[in-house]
């Protein structure tokens, strides 16, 4: 899900980098009042885990790839605003250091991973879980669910990025001059590989990380939440 | 930074040394193709899209490897797991620098 540069007219990815300013700017205004200090190595560790996710392809018949993202996750442990964050960071280095994703396709990459699906994801989760107990079975099957759709709410946010390359950008000669296909086909593509294999696997991802990390580190399940609500934040300070 | 988290620290670890699973999936992602293979994929390269493909190519180790050292599966996985422990290290420690600048 990566967009290289090139795939995108500048027309398209420009306003996209621009749009992430005010964006980023609020992520790091949401994390600076939500997130406390003891908090921050998980935002690394958080944002380390979606890069290291994101090298695991998964190999889809017929000679294509796709992987997980992890970004729901983030944003179910840390408030979908430090998952904007995370993963953004987690997609700039990729791009700079590993060439995966463009340089002026970086907005709309992080706009679609790093924004779009923990937003989408988040939502979901909140909505699924209602007043269950963190880790219960219907929190984990909640996450499970949101992150399926954050990661194809991606997948088809990228997909109409890529088609609309070819109904608004072509050469004189009507040859397309960015992205090469319409829209059907884009959204055919990605989200045929994305509903059927990686989309499953982020769920997995999701659920399973939620459970490890709950269980592992309970004090991580009240993070994003308001002080109040939760007594057993002092029982946090000792275990920290 | 190390010792609160021990746990997920390992779990990253983990990550990394068998992040060469993700070399099995050999097939390039739709709409990731290179210019180079672009021609076979679909058959010609855009004009707009051969001008802006080459805006970066400063990428230390391009495509998660070391340069040169792909000859067999062995190196391309020693290559890839360097990566990784080079992207989670500065993955992390850019965001634990961020959030010193930032809370000061």
């Amino acid at each position: 899900m990566h967009i290289p540069d090139g795939y995108l007219s500048p027309q398209t990815a420009v306003p996209l980098l621009v749009a992430m300013v005010p964006l980023w700017s609020a992520a790091v205004k949401k994390v600076k009042e939500k997130l406390k200090k003891r908090d921050v190595p998980v935002l690394s560790i958080g944002a380390a885990f979606s890069f290291a996710i994101m090298m695991f392809n998964l190999p889809i018949p017929g000679g294509s790839s796709a992987h997980a993202v992890g970004a729901v996750l983030l944003a179910i442990l840390l408030g979908p605003w430090a998952a904007c964050l995370g993963v953004s960071v987690a997609l700039i280095i990729q791009a700079l250091v590993f060439g995966d994703g463009g340089i002026l396709a970086i907005g709309a990459n992080c706009f679609n991973m790093g924004f779009v699906m923990p937003m989408v994801g988040y939502c979901v989760y909140k909505i699924a879980k209602g007043s269950a107990d963190d880790l219960s079975g219907r929190a984990l099957l909640a996450a499970a669910i949101a992150g399926y759709i954050g990661l194809n709410a991606a997948a088809l946010v990228t997909a109409l990025e890529f088609g609309a390359q070819y109904h608004l950008f072509q050469a004189a000669d009507g040859t397309p001059l960015y992205f090469m296909y319409p829209i059907k086909v884009t959204v055919a593509a990605m989200m045929s590989e994305h509903l059927l294999l990686a989309g499953p696997v982020e769920a997995l991802v999701t659920a399973l990380g939620l459970r490890f990390v709950g269980s592992t580190y309970p004090n991580l399940l009240s993070v994003g939440k308001p002080l109040n609500s939760y007594s057993n934040r002092s029982e946090v300070a000792n275990h920290v | 930074m190390f010792k609160n988290y021990r746990n997920l620290w390992l779990a990253l670890g983990a990550l990394i040394i068998l992040s060469p699973l993700g070399l099995i999936a050999s097939g390039t992602a739709f709409g990731e193709w290179g210019v180079d293979q672009l021609e076979e994929e679909v058959g010609f390269i855009p004009a707009g899209l051969e001008r802006m493909a080459a805006l970066w190519t400063h990428a230390p180790l391009a495509d998660y490897g070391i340069a040169g050292f792909n000859a067999s599966f062995i190196q391309a996985a020693a290559g890839y797991i360097l990566s990784a422990l080079v992207g989670v290290a500065l993955v992390a420690g850019i965001i634990a620098i961020f959030s010193k600048i930032v809370k000061e």
